[in-house]
């Protein structure tokens, strides 16, 4: 397969008037062709700013402070911002997290969708209008005809994340960023687009990155997921390393937080106690230090090296390092 | 709590908002929020309230606190039907029973201090002085998992987690007997909403609190309830005991909901067949007579169009309302 996407080693911050946040601190992460990949984490862990450094549009006071993001060979970092229009809504789509804000309410549902459309393929009017309509009924909205004339507040959740599903894949990008698309909706309508996402990603054979903090999501959609925390990836590898061979206490910590689904005892649920750290002034070492059961010095003081625990799964922690005492996770997932 | 009472019961509760009030209106339309709708809790035991966005589970709980006027029906606390107490005779029963919101960012008073927010409902029932109420606060606030020094500030300087804490210590202020905790979790992260979840387990323990909660995470609903209720459009469609109702659900619309959750768990969700639902949940303005999730079930018959189902007991307490049964 084919590397779509490569971002190595990212760090971003921003500049406030208490000082410098370092949201991202050194974020790699690889994307191959017609691969749907997971970023997990909570909020503050620099999930959607990455993927907001990526797409270029962060606020006036972000800046990358280094790092590359190679999208088709060309480093997306040091594109100027004319260029960079030409790739985002074009090669790269992305989904907001909330429908009833980031469309434009004074603007038609049709004019919205046409605008790519006559912005980057050229289009005339009425091609635009045909290619509207036809993606509309690809994403599952009845009668589209009449539905481009109305406004967005004339749609209902459910409804509005699906124009901006199709306006993410109007121009058929390579990428589609998704960013919390569910959140925001009902179980049933959340299993109605997570199955769109999934059709139109065979489809398209496009890729997916879909940033989320449920795991049910995740695992449903992705093949491979990312594990973020405090500005850093934790730990990668397939849904199944990191479902069932978690190797970071993190990443232990978020599978005992969600109830169970094999279990119909109940069981108390393991919170991870806390609160994430103040990247004002990150820690000199693990960021998941002050949470951990297992903190010992090293964790304090410097930064954990990325183990490859096998292929493809890597896991920054310093219980990886062979003189680390054994620890295990008291795996509840595993056959039972 | 050997003997376990009834705290609350619920009969044929209904609320109707009328949508056209004025005064040339020829047309009364109603959006039928709750609509004949009845359960029970007994003392200590929490009742799960599960459905979409819509379907009336947030105006059921409201109602039963007698935030909103019902329509018609009960509501029996502990042997007495306050459903048509008047807001004086109503203030007693406010004490027992208090609620937490959904969203912790819009309901604490931005202008107030955690201190006040939380000793506001002592004042307003003239329970203490002022030195008692501000023990309280200090208690409540270490109660909860927060440092009482922190009485003094601000809501805008606390995390959503630790908002949410603050919101139930307010609701714990006056010692309440049933509290209906609407969407406590969903606005949090995953970390913190276990937090607040063996929080609630741990006061419903150590206190003898009775809960209504109402969620849409129904894997969450499921850990912390005893019983779990359906509702769909306005009606108590399917109620019965947590496992049980996930293990057998009966009614075709709490079988396509139960299939939605996502598993977090790869090798399960890729054998997880889904029911998909066709459409969403329609209006419940003036709704159709019969069945209302007929129009996106697999399996409506004539008869769904003409009556409306009842609950019927399935045996051991799992009630459904569906011509199937």
């Amino acid at each position: 397969m084919e590397k779509l996407l490569q971002i190595n080693n990212i760090h971003t911050s921003f500049h406030t008037h208490v000082g410098e946040v370092k949201a991202v601190r050194g974020v790699t992460i690889d994307l191959y062709k017609g691969e749907a990949i997971g970023i997990v984490g909570e909020s503050g862990s620099g999930k959607s700013i990455t993927m907001m450094t990526l797409m270029r549009l962060l606020d006036n006071n972000g800046e990358i402070k280094e790092g590359e993001i190679l999208f088709e060979g060309k480093d997306l970092a040091k594109l100027s911002e004319k260029d960079m229009e030409k790739i985002r809504g074009n090669d790269i789509g992305m989904i907001f997290q909330d429908p009833m804000t980031s469309l434009n309410p004074v603007l038609t549902v049709g004019d919205q969708l046409s605008e790519p459309l006559i912005k980057h393929m050229n289009m005339n009017k009425s091609e635009a209008r045909k290619k509207v309509i036809e993606m509309l009924e690809l994403v599952g909205i009845p009668s589209p005809e009449k539905r481009i004339k109305q406004y967005p507040h004339e749609f209902s959740g459910g409804m509005r994340q699906r124009v901006m599903i199709a306006m993410a894949l109007i121009c058929e990008p390579k990428l589609l960023i998704a960013d919390e698309p569910t959140t925001a909706l009902d179980v049933t309508i959340q299993a109605q687009i997570l199955e769109l996402m999934k059709e139109l990603k065979e489809k398209l054979g496009m890729s997916i990155i879909l940033i989320t903090h449920d795991l049910g999501v995740v695992a449903d959609v992705c093949t491979r997921i990312n594990v973020m925390y405090g500005g850093i990836v934790v730990e990668s590898g397939t849904s199944r390393d990191i479902f069932y061979n978690p190797k970071h206490p993190y990443t232990w910590g978020l599978l005992r937080s969600i109830p169970n689904p094999k279990l119909d005892t109940k069981e108390r649920l393991k919170p991870i106690e806390g609160t994430p750290p103040d990247l004002l002034k990150p820690p000199a070492g693990c960021p998941f230090a002050d949470r951990c059961d297992y903190t010992m010095k090293i964790c304090l003081e410097n930064k954990p090296e990325n183990y490859e625990i096998s292929a493809g799964h890597k896991s920054a922690c310093w219980l990886n390092h062979p003189d680390a005492p054994k620890v295990e996770h008291d795996d509840i997932r595993r056959d039972n | 709590m050997e003997k376990k009472d009834t705290l609350i019961e619920v009969k044929n509760l209904s609320k109707f908002f009328n949508i056209n009030k004025g005064i040339f209106s020829k047309t009364q339309s109603y959006v039928k929020a709750v609509d004949d709708v009845s359960f029970s809790i007994k003392k200590g035991e929490t009742l799960g309230l599960v459905g979409e966005s819509g379907c009336g589970k947030t105006t059921t709980g409201r109602t039963v606190l007698k935030l909103y006027e019902p329509t018609t029906g009960e509501i029996i606390y502990d042997g007495k039907d306050i459903a048509k107490l008047n807001a004086k005779e109503m203030l007693p029963y406010r004490r027992k029973m208090q609620m937490i919101f959904q969203d912790p960012y819009a309901s604490l008073n931005a202008r107030m201090t955690v201190g006040d927010i939380i000793s506001e409902p002592i004042e307003i029932h003239k329970l203490m002085n002022k030195i008692e109420s501000h023990e309280r606060v200090q208690y409540l606030l270490n109660r909860v998992g927060l440092n009482p020094d922190h009485a003094s500030r601000y809501p805008h300087e606390f995390s959503g987690g630790q908002r949410q804490r603050i919101g139930i210590a307010r609701a714990l202020a006056v010692q309440p007997e049933f509290i209906v905790c609407d969407e406590p979790i969903s606005a949090l992260d995953v970390s913190i909403q276990a937090q607040v979840v063996n929080m609630l387990e741990d006061l419903q323990e150590d206190l003898g609190l009775t809960y209504l909660f109402i969620a849409h995470d129904l894997s969450m609903v499921k850990h912390i309830s005893k019983k779990i209720g359906v509702m769909y459009l306005g009606k108590l469609v399917e109620i019965a005991e947590s496992n049980e109702l996930y293990k057998n659900p009966l009614h075709p619309y709490t079988k396509a909901l139960l299939s939605a959750i996502p598993v977090p768990d790869p090798d399960m969700a890729a054998e997880n067949k889904r029911i998909m639902l066709e459409g969403e949940i329609p209006s419940p303005i003036d709704p159709p007579p019969g069945c209302r999730f007929r129009g996106r079930c697999r399996y409506a018959k004539p008869i769904c169009g003409e009556a409306q189902p009842e609950l019927k007991d399935m045996g051991g307490e799992h009630m459904v309302a569906c011509h199937l049964y």
